[in-house]
């Protein structure tokens, strides 16, 4: 096919690579906004969840925040967000309504993982953990924490990978990142620059999943490590489907 | 007066002259979902009952379709419109390959839960794997299917809305048709109509589910 070719050679042109347009600059903005957003998405959403957790709580309600939440399409937010505030631009945080979106799609999985995985610390830890004369703060800091903390990195994972896929859109409203080549390539018909663009993005989220598996596996504690720990996607799905829906537990 | 207009986020007028746009929007959209889903499920079937019966092939089975999971939505239209073109196609072979790796999860976690006495008086009663499988295992299965088929249709619909983005009739074409003009309503009766999709489906699918398995509702009325 031709357009292999021509892809090949948009990556060999050195002006591509270089400059205000370049995809280094762009690689850079899409890790800046990309990090921001999921950072500040842990900050607003992991303490709230944790606690939650914690008490075992309101759990339901948490669930469902991240069933609601995937029915709303993030460039939704974005475009209401931008014809509502215009375009915003801030220092660190960059293009305001691309942030405001990004943070809104990380939240849900944020919440949904961080809760169910503090909730389903067993039992038989907690009631040592008391035995030995621990408290609450103790508890969480020493016992349930750890013991979550290959599930809720597992949704800081999930939640990071969809904010890089995601944060192509921000291009929609002006922004840089790597959507440029993609919305930009489009805008002229250039088959070979949307084609780079989208592999670029593809690469990067790929190379996110990758990279936050092994943070993932260091934070497992030592005891648990021979256990299975479900990638980002899976546990999402798994921590959604093992809270079943209300007609959900039918096995007789 | 006609700028005030456009910058209204519900301008009733726009609604009765663009009911054909909107019609059609949202039954492309209802379309690409179903289609989407039903194929979805016609390979992630046959991919779940293999990975439970071969273990095995289950990790290779999860990390390919986590794989495709991880490719951003809008980059994987982008991919294929040289060759697609402005077709369903090109929404459809992202969308398909979306739903497989949260339908292959659930279907396993299905059967792995059906217990292994219900198995042994399935075979003790001289049942062949086959007829095991399609009315015992994956009946008892279903509940969890299930789960995952409204898991999968829900996240289907909201990335439905971003092939509109790239000019395929969808809801999220009307919303990048408001954000283009800018007409706001667009944008509003889009986003309103893909979230009230997604809620519809998924009352509509856990009634198919409550329709399926009768004998969860029967043991919910014993036990109040």
């Amino acid at each position: 096919m031709n357009l292999v070719q021509e892809v090949i050679d948009w990556f060999a042109d050195a002006d591509n690579w270089s400059g205000r347009r370049g995809v280094w600059h762009q690689l850079r903005e899409h890790v800046r906004m990309s990090g921001v957003a999921t950072l500040a998405a842990c900050l607003l959403a992991l303490p709230p969840a944790v606690w939650l957790g914690h008490k075992r709580r309101f759990g339901s309600v948490a669930v469902n925040v991240s069933n609601v939440g995937r029915a709303i399409p993030s460039f939704a937010i974005l475009v209401i967000a931008t014809q509502q505030f215009g375009l915003l631009e801030y220092p660190i945080v960059g293009s305001f309504t691309t942030f405001l979106a990004l943070v809104a799609l990380a939240v849900p999985p944020l919440v949904t993982n961080a809760y169910v995985a503090v909730a389903e610390v067993p039992d038989e830890l907690r009631d040592a953990a008391r035995g030995m004369g621990m408290s609450e703060g103790e508890l969480l800091r020493r016992v349930e924490l750890p013991v979550a903390a290959p599930l809720l990195m597992a949704g800081v994972r999930t939640a990071a990978v969809q904010v890089v896929a995601t944060a192509t859109i921000a291009a929609f409203v002006g922004a840089d990142g790597l959507g440029r080549f993609i919305i930009d390539g489009r805008a002229v018909n250039d088959q070979a620059e949307i084609f780079a663009g989208a592999l670029l993005v593809a690469l990067l989220s790929l190379l996110t999943e990758g990279g936050l598996a092994l943070v993932q596996s260091a934070v497992t504690p030592r005891g648990l490590r021979e256990a299975d720990v479900p990638t980002g996607a899976e546990a999402a799905a798994l921590a959604v489907a093992t809270v079943p829906p209300p007609d959900g537990r039918g096995t007789p | 007066m006609l700028a005030s207009n456009v910058d209204r986020w519900l301008w009733w007028d726009w609604i009765g002259r663009n009911s054909d746009l909107i019609w059609s929007s949202l039954r492309e959209h209802v379309i690409l979902t179903v289609l989407a889903v039903g194929l979805g499920l016609l390979i992630a079937v046959p991919l779940g009952v293999a990975a439970n019966r071969w273990r095995r092939l289950y990790t290779p089975v999860i990390a390919m379709t986590g794989v495709l999971f991880t490719i951003p939505s809008l980059a994987a239209f982008a991919f294929l419109l040289p060759y697609t073109g402005l077709t369903r196609t090109t929404a459809l072979i992202p969308l398909v390959s979306y739903t497989l790796l949260i339908l292959v999860r659930n279907i396993v976690a299905g059967l792995d839960a059906v217990p292994a006495d219900i198995k042994d008086a399935a075979d003790g009663m001289g049942f062949s794997r086959m007829r095991r499988l399609v009315r015992i295992e994956l009946p008892l299965a279903l509940p969890t299917i299930m789960a995952g088929v409204r898991i999968a249709t829900v996240t289907i619909v909201g990335l439905t809305a971003v092939a509109g983005l790239l000019a395929i009739p969808s809801l999220g074409n009307l919303i990048y048709v408001g954000q283009n003009r800018p007409i706001r309503t667009a944008v509003t009766v889009g986003v309103a109509l893909s979230v009230a999709l997604a809620v519809v489906a998924d009352l509509f699918l856990s009634g198919i589910q409550r329709l399926l398995t009768p004998w969860s509702r029967v043991r919910r009325e014993r036990s109040p």
